[in-house]
């Protein structure tokens, strides 16, 4: 299995193929449909730098703060990301992003992008929300706290070998598309 | 009856049960589909990490998953126990299990967005009672997702594009097509209740209903037993696996329930429960006695 480490330049990015298991480690940042239409209203200088050559996670944490005022992830699998759709193609281009975490898939819009800006989607296990916790031992900082509220907030994150699977790749190729289409062979196949 | 007035703390641990314990009929169901899929690939990885996550999840007792769903509970009772007071200290103990963490605060207001954050709202939880002859009051309880609740259908029979008509035949192809249609995105691999007749409202409380059956047993009316485990087999035949990567585990179990149709109407009701297919129940006897039978 393959270790990523972020930030992450665009050719190791477009190394990667739909199939491919990565775990990542390093600095990402969490959003889900608050923060995505947030960062298209305006360009959002101050979250830039911790949104450039590395990924997005579609993430609505279950958050603990500590007696010293540093936070924990108590929970923290993926949501669904093709609600973001209409957003997430034209938020990778502007913040110069290198992929997306979520769970679902995404749909032509953002495909194109990956292909178009150099990043990938990366699909992770719906529902581990305690394994996938154990692998962000670090809250770094976090922006939009007071106005999204803790699900929505975008939450800078330290990662250690989280485990995900490229479903969308940097050339195209999408593991829902492949997987939908053999399904419904085998669907048509059996309601002959 | 005084015994059935102090059942908060009860109710409170059959929730942090069934959120932080996976049932053992699910867990063995996962391991046995881990077991079938090719070793290293994608599908046995996906299950790997969902077995480990639901070990260390009842090791510290923290939710399987952070959504943790709609609790939609079936309650029997006694002749004479009050069912607004059972429905009291229910609501009271998702308030408490929410303060505790067992539950996220999953209760969101649909017409001003914002949470009520305490878990409860109009309809959360869902209670259904039944007076029975036992002296006893037996509470069963499933945590619904809402990921998965997003891929459930119900189907009006006969339907053309999928040429089903208003038989077991039909049911079939109504109940393929759901799979087909849900892919990986209930957090599949998926347990699926189906109702078949009833109307909009009873078909899926039936359908809902059929998830508190043991992922492994015989459906007592033979032809839905024999419809179940062909719809189990050729569900996993489609090959969309866990979480939609491709594989032969997409289902875990098909459980099929009954009910009587108006002339004009013949449903097919799809419920999609996710792997964390998360269930308890417990039974408190007139002493007071309380017996976990999960
Ligand atoms: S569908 Fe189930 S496992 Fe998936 S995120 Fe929702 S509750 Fe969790």
């Amino acid at each position: 299995m393959a270790e990523l480490k972020l930030p992450v330049s665009e050719e190791e990015i477009r190394k990667l193929k739909v199939g491919d298991f990565v775990e990542l480690s390093g600095r990402m940042i969490t959003g889900r449909d608050t923060a995505h239409h947030w960062l298209m209203q305006d360009v959002r200088e101050d979250v830039m730098p911790y949104m450039k050559d590395t990924v997005i996670y579609h993430c609505g944490p279950v958050v603990a703060k500590n007696d010293d005022g540093s936070y924990d992830f108590v929970a923290a699998g993926p949501t669904t990301s093709i609600r973001e759709e209409p957003y997430q193609a034209d938020v990778i281009g502007r913040y110069g992003l290198r992929g997306v975490i979520g769970k679902g898939g995404m749909g032509a819009k953002t495909l194109a992008g990956l292909a178009e800006h150099g990043a990938v989607y990366l699909h992770a296990i719906g529902g581990a929300a305690q394994v996938l916790a154990r692998a962000i031992p670090k809250v770094e900082r976090v922006f939009m706290l007071d106005e999204f509220g803790v699900p929505e907030a975008m939450w800078v994150i330290e990662v250690d070998r989280f485990p995900v699977v490229v479903s969308m790749d940097s050339h195209g190729g999408s593991l829902h598309d492949e997987v939908e289409g053999e399904s419904k062979r085998r669907l048509e196949e059996l309601l002959k | 009856m005084a015994v059935y007035e102090n059942l908060v703390e009860t109710f409170v641990e059959l929730i942090r049960r069934a959120s932080t314990q996976l049932p053992d009929d699910v867990v063995s169901a996962l391991e046995k589909g881990k077991a079938e899929e090719q070793k290293t690939g994608l599908a046995e990885k996906a299950l790997g990490t969902i077995l480990e996550n639901v070990e260390l999840a009842r090791s510290i007792s923290a939710p399987i998953c952070q959504d943790t769903g709609t609790p939609v509970v079936w309650i029997h009772h006694p002749v004479g126990v009050s069912t607004r007071a059972l429905a009291a200290q229910f609501h009271e103990a998702v308030r408490t299990a929410t303060e505790r963490k067992f539950l996220r605060p999953n209760a969101v207001d649909t017409l001003t967005g914002r949470n009520t954050g305490t878990g409860a709202g109009r309809g959360i939880p869902f209670l259904h009672f039944e007076e029975w002859d036992e002296p006893r009051v037996e509470v069963r309880m499933i945590l619904k997702g809402g990921g998965s609740e997003n891929v459930g259908a119900q189907y009006k029979l006969p339907d053309s594009r999928l040429k089903a008509g208003r038989d077991l035949e039909g049911v079939r192809r109504a109940v393929l097509d759901a799979v087909f249609e849900a892919q990986g995105k209930g957090c599949a691999p998926g347990v699926l209740g189906v109702c078949v007749g009833g109307d909009r409202v009873s078909a899926f409380e039936m359908s809902k209903r059929q998830l508190l059956r043991p992922i492994v047993d015989t459906n007592p009316i033979p032809e839905l037993a024999e419809l179940e485990e062909r719809l189990l087999r050729e569900g996993n035949q489609l090959g969309v696996g866990p979480m939609g990567f491709g594989g032969k585990t997409t289902l875990l179990a098909v459980k099929i329930g009954v009910l009587d149709r108006l002339p004009a109407c013949y449903f097919v009701t799809v419920t999609y429960m996710c792997w964390a297919d998360r269930k308890a129940a417990v039974s408190i006897d007139e002493g007071g006695e309380v017996t976990w039978l999960s």
